[in-house]
């Protein structure tokens, strides 16, 4: 008679294959935590790509060439599938994505801060590329390492289309900084306003993040916030430099010991106010996404409707 | 080719590319806003197809018009496109949409197979290839139809009214340029009449079977230099950043 196992014996089984870098898989034992996390964070990942269709969809109409408007919709397009996917992902958990939605449109749901602020010229849809997307790939290429087996997956498959999102925001920007004069100042101006969200999509300095120790323990994250932002910050800073881009910290500097770029305080005022809904575009971004939930209901009951006359045609 | 020939091959070419820019442009408007996510997901592929085709016949209009695809795209206004309204209309609802993309594709799937055996080498090259891409458009936008128009009450009256909205613009696509003629005889262009017919016996009776009905009414008076004002609108997001620098490398 084989004796069913405590919480304590399972934790430990569950811990050692975690450590032995085995992956997690759906059917597999987990503690109600790190499910409960998972579901947090990949979740919150979701809403990130589906929101953050927005503020680019937002240029795709003013794009300044037939081909600059193909990648970009492409781009966009890409952010969806991968909203797609990581919905799935939540749903390996035992979630649906009509709930996550739900908690999305009424507020409930996180989704990453730097979708809350406005794109302005189409240079920002360039240094979204390069400054955003590359952060974001900082911190995926990091969960591609994530013991939850379908999440580290759902990463592989989305580093590899943003490292293309990268390239030709890169490519832009690059353009744009040896272009004309007022291009060179359209880059400038993406890059004074998008630099310190980009920074605080990092997250919360590793003393305020009340979730990363067990994130590290269950190695669902395999490197802190300040960590990433670190390397991140290290990577970049001598690629805008090169450009004759300004970095707007004055407190930047490089420090020769330690070989990194040192930065100022981040203004964590902002940080957590429009965590709290009340950054520039935080009311517009969601009402776009219940505008379109709301309007798309009749579409939904269509195919319902249609597929429910469907199976019973099949079934006479 | 003499110069009669190359001044309707022109006409023509353009017309076509015109079509497809501002249905690309209409159709992109819903990246981000579609009824579901998947849709977000077509609909984008779609309006990429549709500004890739068109990039293919402002190309072969090059040696014509002297102007590449972004000068013809970017540095035109509404008085010189050549498009059918149909297209320019605003993208109105998910059913004004999926009728609008039902009408077009199977016009452009009629239109295709007889470019692909058109006189002119370079022009059926390019209907021949346009034309694979075009089937997987039509098999989504007749599958919305069906799904929508037999889906619920209200699904089924506004797929009608999209309809009702939109058959005489449709048939704006299949009224003749000044030149045809010259092309037809060249045996490089077919005769709209003929096409109408053929659009017709595949169109009509999967509206009906999708328990929808046609309109008896007469196409709109216009031809294709004649617009509404809503191109003006769409032009002037469409080219607000070229414009800005004219000169810029972007």
């Amino acid at each position: 008679m084989s004796e069913e196992k405590s919480y304590e014996e399972k934790l430990a089984e569950f811990e050692a294959r975690i450590e032995r870098g085995e992956k997690i898989e759906p059917g597999d034992w987990m503690p109600d935590e790190y499910r409960r996390q998972l579901i947090r964070m990949i979740s919150q990942h979701a809403h990130s790509e589906v929101v953050g269709m927005l503020p680019e969809g937002a240029w795709i109409p003013h794009a300044p060439t037939l081909r600059r408007k193909m990648i970009l919709i492409a781009k966009v397009q890409d952010e969806g599938g991968h909203g797609q996917y990581l919905y799935h992902a939540a749903e390996s958990l035992g979630v649906d994505r009509e709930e996550l939605i739900e908690a999305l449109l009424e507020g409930r749901a996180k989704y990453s801060n730097v979708f809350n602020y406005p794109t302005l010229t189409w240079a920002d849809i360039g240094m979204i590329g390069w400054l955003v997307d590359g952060a974001a790939i900082k911190n995926q290429t990091m969960l591609a390492h994530s013991s939850y087996g379908p999440y580290s997956r759902a990463m592989v498959r989305i580093c590899a289309e943003e490292t293309f999102h990268y390239k030709q925001g890169k490519e832009m920007i690059t353009i744009y900084a040896k272009g004309t004069p007022e291009q060179r100042q359209m880059a400038q101006d993406a890059l004074n306003r998008w630099w310190w969200p980009a920074l605080m999509m990092f997250g919360p300095h590793d003393s305020d993040s009340p979730n990363t120790p067990v994130l590290m323990r269950w190695k669902v994250k395999t490197k802190s916030n300040d960590t990433l932002r670190q390397e991140f910050v290290n990577e970049i800073v001598p690629e805008f430099l090169a450009l004759g881009l300004e970095i707007p910290d004055p407190d930047l500097h490089y420090d020769e010991e330690s070989g990194n770029w040192i930065i100022g305080e981040i203004d964590w005022d902002e940080f957590w106010r429009v965590i709290r809904g009340n950054g520039p575009m935080n009311r517009d971004r969601l009402a776009a996404r219940r505008e379109a939930h709301e309007q798309g209901a009749w579409v939904r009951e269509a195919l319902e409707a249609y597929a429910q006359r469907q199976a019973q045609a099949e079934k006479n | 080719m003499n110069e009669q020939v190359q001044q309707a091959l022109m006409e023509r070419l353009v017309a076509m590319a015109d079509d497809e820019v501002i249905l690309g442009h209409r159709d992109s408007e819903w990246t981000g806003h579609a009824p579901i996510l998947e849709e977000d997901i077509a609909i984008a592929n779609i309006a990429q197809d549709e500004l890739g085709h068109a990039i293919i016949w402002y190309e072969l209009a090059e040696p014509f018009t002297g102007n590449d695809a972004d000068s013809m795209a970017f540095f035109r206004d509404a008085r010189q496109f050549r498009n059918v309204q149909m297209v320019e209309l605003p993208k109105g609802d998910w059913a004004f949409t999926m009728m609008r993309q039902f009408l077009y594709d199977a016009y452009e799937m009629t239109l295709l197979a007889r470019l692909a055996e058109s006189a002119y080498e370079p022009l059926a090259e390019a209907a021949d290839k346009v034309r694979r891409e075009e089937i997987y458009h039509y098999r989504h936008s007749s599958t919305w139809v069906r799904r929508l128009g037999l889906g619920t009450e209200e699904s089924n009256t506004r797929m009608q009214r999209a309809l009702d909205h939109l058959w005489p613009y449709a048939l704006q696509l299949f009224r003749a340029m000044p030149n045809d003629s010259t092309l037809i005889e060249a045996g490089m262009f077919p005769d709209l009449a003929e096409m109408r017919a053929a659009w017709e016996k595949v169109v009509v009776p999967y509206l009906q079977e999708s328990d929808l009905t046609v309109p008896e009414v007469e196409p709109i008076y216009a031809e294709r230099h004649h617009h509404t004002e809503h191109l003006v609108d769409l032009l002037a997001d469409m080219q607000m950043v070229a414009r800005s620098l004219p000169e810029a490398v972007w």
